[in-house]
């Protein structure tokens, strides 16, 4: 009893910044404990901020079936013609699976930081500070927390366009940092990968990260807590080869191209041509490393189901 | 160990291999004229060992990485043959085959049985391709997972010599789960209740490295190299080049002293003057002095501190700057 008092003192405090008003309290649903934790910019909708420009016709890479991008994205970037599925992002996916769009994001204040000052073509600063400037992303992994058809859940989901959505430090820290929410507030974790493999300008410690949400991962399994592994497409190296693939569930989309070393890399290793659908989600399912393949517009229904399925 | 002429050089040992047909000359010259030149001889083998002492302490990184590399360099069976006493070899991953490229059994050091398991790589063409270059596929993780869990189940130490350029890019890896494999092992290792030790003998290439690269002490060797992609790799990828290895090298940073500086490894285990491969026995015995100091230290502890250790350690690998949450709008926007 007390616990609850508590905790509704909490959430009033964080919610209105004001003085308690039980009238309005007992009117209200109980919010979860979680809802303390974020105090600025709780339950973004992201809706009415990133408006589709009208008018702008968008191709189907994998039938050239033309639509508009309004249309596409009512379909949830799914090809109403041949069901490609095309690659979206965080945001995306947070507005399709949360409630009313409605989502509180955590840990957004840690960034990547050119720790070994690696320079390729050019240093990874500036690659960093350019990719900063154009787009809003701050890392290639972004975390929330909400309510999935009433069901609370935490969601890290990966940006591919940020440096391909590789595995570096942030990622790691992130992924770490939304498992111990997860055990605190007892919520099921699902991450919904994207990307192309280790961050190379993190070097060894890159590697080191697939040791790390492993060992958080483990301690997530004690907790009883589940995890869905999501891989939609790309998913390639370092990802794989770590909690991409040890998911109490590994779920994808369909036709996603999913491994571990790439295409390219095994075609010029074989010298032969890799057979047809080689590395597609299907062909993983095939073999026994996918639980189900779930098309995104059953998504959030097949992520509910499975919350309830695991509560009760 | 190949004795000259037998010997193998890399480029940048060719004054050695100099000093060697030098020593040969003034050794026929000696045999034919009857002249004592055994003091020559002395001089030019005095060179040899200051020559080697003088390259190794100017390696470019990616000299370093071709060390590891070297034909002649030692790998993970004489390593077990010249420490351990009665060895034998365990195979098969009871599932699909047994993966000669990863090797593994029990073994005893000074009297105590350990799980030994690495990398194998051939000594000659025939062995190579035995042994596929050292790249296993997953039914070599798997394998040494199988072997692992028995270490665990007898209460036997684990160590582990890494010498590996990746994990196999095939097709039938992927159909089998590479990915998966090597994700496994790295979340079992981690948990495992008994002392575990990694050596970097040579090549620390990637997610095939790390396969069998999570423990309570991860050692490198002198001259080898340990980091998420080989320079090789890494320069076709980044610089879109095949050419820019040598840069890579440097800008990845991977040499067991760079490690080190990183907190990424606990130690750097010496080599013989120019390399292990100028001396089996000597690598070998001051691998084994390592090997035995260090696991007395993690014996000492229990295994659930081990494991918290272990978790701990890996927790804390990486870079990241925290901005003040009051900077934060949120990014939805
Ligand atoms: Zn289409």
């Amino acid at each position: 009893m007390k616990k609850d008092q508590e905790k509704e003192l909490d959430i009033d405090q964080d919610l209105t910044g004001s003085e308690t008003d039980h009238t309005l309290i007992n009117q209200q649903e109980v919010k979860p404990k979680w809802y303390k934790r974020i105090r600025k910019g709780i339950l973004t909708k992201t809706s009415e901020k990133k408006e589709t420009p009208e008018g702008l016709w968008s191709k189907c890479p994998e039938c050239n079936y033309i639509c508009t991008s309004t249309e596409l994205k009512e379909n949830v970037y799914v090809c109403p013609k041949c069901n490609y599925h095309h690659r979206i992002g965080s945001s995306e996916y947070f507005d399709l699976l949360f409630d009313n769009k409605e989502y509180g994001e955590l840990f957004d204040n840690i960034i990547s930081k050119d720790f070994l000052k690696f320079t390729d073509l050019k240093p990874y600063q500036q690659r960093l500070d350019e990719i900063y400037a154009k787009s809003h992303l701050k890392d290639s992994m972004r975390v929330a927390v909400g309510k999935i058809n009433g069901e609370e859940m935490v969601i890290a989901c990966m940006d591919f366009e940020f440096i391909g959505g590789s595995l570096g430090s942030v990622m790691g820290e992130k992924f770490s940092r939304a498992v111990d929410f997860c055990i605190e507030y007892k919520l099921p974790y699902l991450v919904i990968s994207k990307s192309g493999g280790a961050r190379m300008m993190e070097s060894a410690f890159s590697l080191m990260q697939l040791a790390k949400t492993s060992g958080k991962l483990s301690q997530l399994s004690d907790a009883k807590l589940p995890y869905i592994s999501l891989l939609t497409d790309p998913t390639f190296g370092g990802i794989s080869a770590s909690f991409g693939m040890l998911g109490d569930l590994n779920i994808a989309e369909p036709g996603a191209l999913i491994g571990f070393a790439g295409p390219r890399v095994i075609k010029e290793t074989i010298k032969k041509d890799l057979p047809e659908g080689f590395q597609r989600s299907e062909f993983l399912l095939e073999h026994g490393f996918l639980d189900f393949i779930v098309d995104r517009k059953e998504l959030k229904s097949k992520m509910s189901q499975l919350i309830v399925l695991f509560k009760n | 160990m190949p004795q000259y002429p037998n010997r193998q050089f890399l480029e940048f040992e060719q004054p050695i291999k100099t000093l060697f047909e030098e020593i040969e000359k003034l050794k026929q010259t000696a045999e034919k004229s009857k002249i004592d030149l055994s003091d020559a001889i002395k001089k030019l083998e005095d060179a040899i060992i200051e020559k080697r002492k003088d390259i190794t302490e100017h390696l470019t990184p990616w000299q370093r990485v071709q060390l590891s590399r070297h034909p002649d360099r030692p790998y993970t069976f004489k390593y077990i043959q010249k420490i351990f006493d009665n060895f034998i070899e365990l195979h098969g991953d009871r599932n699909v085959k047994d993966d000669k490229a990863m090797v593994g059994g029990f073994a005893q050091l000074d009297g105590e049985t350990i799980m030994v398991i690495g990398q194998q790589k051939g000594v000659n063409t025939k062995t190579r391709q035995l042994r596929n270059f050292g790249m296993a596929n997953p039914e070599g993780y798997r394998k040494a997972l199988r072997l692992m869990r028995l270490a665990e189940k007898f209460n036997k130490p684990v160590i582990t010599f890494v010498d590996t350029p990746g994990a196999y890019p095939g097709l039938e890896a992927e159909e089998r789960g590479q990915g998966e494999a090597i994700a496994r092992n790295i979340y079992e290792m981690i948990r495992l209740r008994v002392p575990v030790i990694i050596i970097i003998i040579g090549e620390g290439a990637s997610g095939g490295a790390f396969g069998i690269g999570v423990g309570d002490r991860t050692l490198m060797m002198e001259n080898t190299w340990y980091t998420v992609i080989s320079p090789e790799s890494c320069s076709s990828i980044l610089w879109r080049s095949w050419d820019k290895k040598e840069v890579a090298a440097e800008q990845l940073k991977l040499t067991a002293k760079d490690m080190k500086g990183f907190g990424l490894i606990d130690d750097i285990i010496n080599e013989p003057i120019g390399g292990a491969h100028w001396d089996y026995d000597e690598a070998s015995s001051i691998l084994k002095s390592v090997i035995l100091r260090e696991l007395a230290a993690v014996k000492s502890i229990s295994a659930e501190e081990r494991i918290n250790q272990r978790i701990n350690k890996y927790c804390k690998m990486g870079f990241w700057e925290e901005l003040p949450e009051d900077d934060i709008v949120n990014n939805a926007v």
